[in-house]
């Protein structure tokens, strides 16, 4: 079996992150790291091969992005994934949903000529761009059925099942591989590399692949060809100062009252 | 005037608050058309709904072919929608389901899409807030139908009638959409409170809690306010999932919004920095929640939100 698992490289969330003026997403003042959603789709696919023991099962960690990306790959292959496939190009550069889910299809397809590809797993969103919309923009290029938002995942033979709660209900959605898989952060803590982990990881392959490789136009891909364009970035003004009280002896309520009722909240 | 197509999200023909503000702003963009994708039954009872709120058309999709589904044939079906009425835009709610139907539908139309909009204006100028809230970024769709998923309270909803006028839409589901079968469905249980994403308040517990969300009930039910939770809470099996307030949980933008015994990280703050006004009730005076507050009580949640509760329920009579 044949598992792919999309990882992105994003800038770490709890540093200062910026846009640039040209309000692209400012990639190197600020370090990177995998999307810490993206890991667990990387502990579901490996959690997937220990359950099916005994069965040939090849992961490949896929990304695209600049140089740095590679990043994410290497801490795939860390955690325990086989292959890494990093498809770089500066005719990248500023493509958004369309474009990226483009890439990503179009990688995942050359894989496919390789050998078939049976499951293709997401992290529920990136946690830069938070859209969680490439797996499905993905499930849609490759005509896959798309299995998303996974908080628990079950697979028997080519049967898959999975748990997913939405806006309004808990569903349990069946589909028969392959298939699109996101997963959430319900799905299971995923685990930290381990020193043999690390050390195996150097010595596993690592393919970089450019757009004409995968059969991409550059004219397909990047800023020019977004369809989408942004306009202006604006730092929130920092929020004014507001008002701490120390509760001493239930003066806290009291004042908080008097604030809720100032607003009209009471 | 152009059509602009909205989905209507709903639950059992009980139409769902984001509905309405959608057709308040797709008035701003041309002429607001509903797309009820449900059951027969429920037509009449959502037509009643979208037209007191704007709706001039009203498309009315049967779903026996798209309910056992996932995502896939609700893309289908707006694709043919758009294809037949060329509309200026096409709106959705930003939750799971809306922004992944969003994503296929853009694929399938060769269209622009831009989620999580926190408003647009009457060019199809979208606003977003990005980064936990720290930046706002202005956008547009620049190829194909403008596909925008809006963010619950986003805009108030506009009592004001529109024709309504219903068109009966047949559309032509593929085999290939109907790959991810939803094999059993619970729905979610109501609390008897206000729906999360769409409370004007909203109050919340941490870690801090230590598992007793009783004050913050209480505190909630003399507000008429939702009850939220930091994933430290859901993680420690306190309260569901469906409860999480943050980057995976739900995103948030109530009136007021009061953060009890939680901290504040990144991830908390992306889904509740954009509230209106915020209050936090936290022990330690370095918790980064007070960064963000309006007002903040340093002290025991457990003693302070009960005093307030009390005091709410004394204020109001
Ligand atoms: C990829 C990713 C996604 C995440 N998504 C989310 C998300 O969606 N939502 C989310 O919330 N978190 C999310 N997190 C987790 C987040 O980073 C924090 O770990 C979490 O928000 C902490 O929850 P907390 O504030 O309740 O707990 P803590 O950080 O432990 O804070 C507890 C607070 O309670 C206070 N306290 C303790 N006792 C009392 C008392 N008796 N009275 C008053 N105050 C008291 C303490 O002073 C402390 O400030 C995510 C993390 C990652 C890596
Ligand atoms: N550049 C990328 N390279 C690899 N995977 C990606 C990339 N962008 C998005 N993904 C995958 O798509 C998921 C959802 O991303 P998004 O729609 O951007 O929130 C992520 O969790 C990743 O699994």
């Amino acid at each position: 079996m044949n598992i792919i698992v999309c990882v992105k490289h994003v800038p770490d969330a709890t540093a200062d992150r910026k846009f640039e003026s040209d309000n692209t997403v400012d990639r190197e003042g600020v370090d990177g790291l995998l999307s810490e959603l993206d890991e667990y789709a990387v502990e579901q696919a490996l959690q997937l091969r220990e359950k099916r023991d005994g069965e040939d099962i090849t992961i490949t960690a896929l990304t695209v992005g600049p140089a740095k990306a590679v990043d994410a790959v290497r801490k795939a292959l860390q955690m325990g994934a086989d292959k890494g496939v990093h498809v770089s190009d500066d005719a990248i550069a500023g493509s958004d949903y369309v474009g990226t889910s483009l890439v990503l299809a179009k990688a995942v397809e050359k894989l496919g000529a390789e050998s078939k590809v049976d499951l293709v797993v997401f992290g529920m969103a990136s946690t830069d761009g938070s859209g969680g919309v490439v797996p499905a923009m993905v499930a849609e290029r490759l005509g896959l059925p798309q299995v998303t938002l996974a908080s628990v995942v079950e697979t028997q033979g080519d049967q898959v099942r999975i748990k997913r709660d939405g806006d309004t209900a808990t569903e349990v959605v069946g589909a028969t591989l392959p298939i699109v898989l996101s997963v959430t952060d319900q799905s299971g803590e995923a685990r930290y590399p381990s020193f043999k982990g690390i050390m195996a990881a150097k010595k596993k392959p690592l393919e970089t692949l450019t757009l004409a490789d995968i059969g991409v136009e550059s004219s397909e891909v990047g800023a020019a060809a977004a369809w989408t364009a942004v306009e202006d970035t604006t730092a929130r003004p920092p929020r004014t100062a507001g008002e701490i009280v120390t509760d001493e002896d239930g003066s806290g309520a009291e004042a908080l009252a008097g604030f809720l009722a100032s607003k009209k909240f009471i | 005037m152009s059509e602009v197509l909205v989905l209507v999200d709903h639950v059992d023909g009980a139409v769902r608050k984001p509905t309405n503000e959608l057709l308040a702003i797709a008035k701003k963009l041309g002429s607001p058309s509903a797309v009820f994708i449900g059951s027969a039954d429920a037509a009449s009872g959502v037509v009643e709904t979208v037209k007191k709120y704007g709706a001039e058309k009203v498309y009315v999709v049967d779903d026996a072919e798209v309910r056992g589904y996932l995502v896939a044939p609700k893309a289908e079906v707006l694709a043919q929608l758009v294809e037949k009425t060329s509309p200026a835009a096409v709106l959705l709610v930003s939750g799971s389901e809306g922004k992944e139907v969003a994503a296929r539908l853009a694929i399938k139309t060769s269209s622009g899409i831009i989620t999580d909009a926190v408003d647009v204006a009457e060019d199809g100028t979208a606003t977003q807030s990005v980064f936990a809230g720290n930046y706002t970024l202005t956008g547009k769709v620049t190829h194909g139908t403008p596909i925008i998923t809006v963010k619950p309270n986003s805009a108030t909803p506009e009592d004001a009638a529109g024709a309504g006028e219903v068109e009966q839409f047949s559309p032509t589901i593929s085999d290939a959409a109907k790959g991810a079968q939803v094999v059993a469905s619970q729905p979610r249980q109501s609390t008897g409170r206000p729906e999360l994403t769409e409370a004007a308040i909203v109050v919340s517990g941490g870690r801090g809690t230590g598992g007793d969300f009783a004050p913050v009930e209480k505190l909630a039910d003399a507000l008429g306010a939702a009850v939220g939770a930091s994933r430290a809470a859901v993680d420690s099996g306190w309260i569901p999932h469906t409860f999480q307030v943050g980057q995976t949980g739900k995103t948030v933008s109530p009136q007021l919004y009061v953060a009890n015994g939680i901290s504040g990280a990144i991830q908390h703050r992306a889904g509740m920095q954009t509230s209106k006004t915020i209050v936090a009730v936290n022990k330690d005076e370095e918790a980064p929640i007070f960064e963000l507050v309006d007002f903040g009580v340093v002290g025991d949640l457990h003693s302070v939100l009960p005093a307030l509760a009390d005091a709410v329920e004394a204020r109001k009579n």
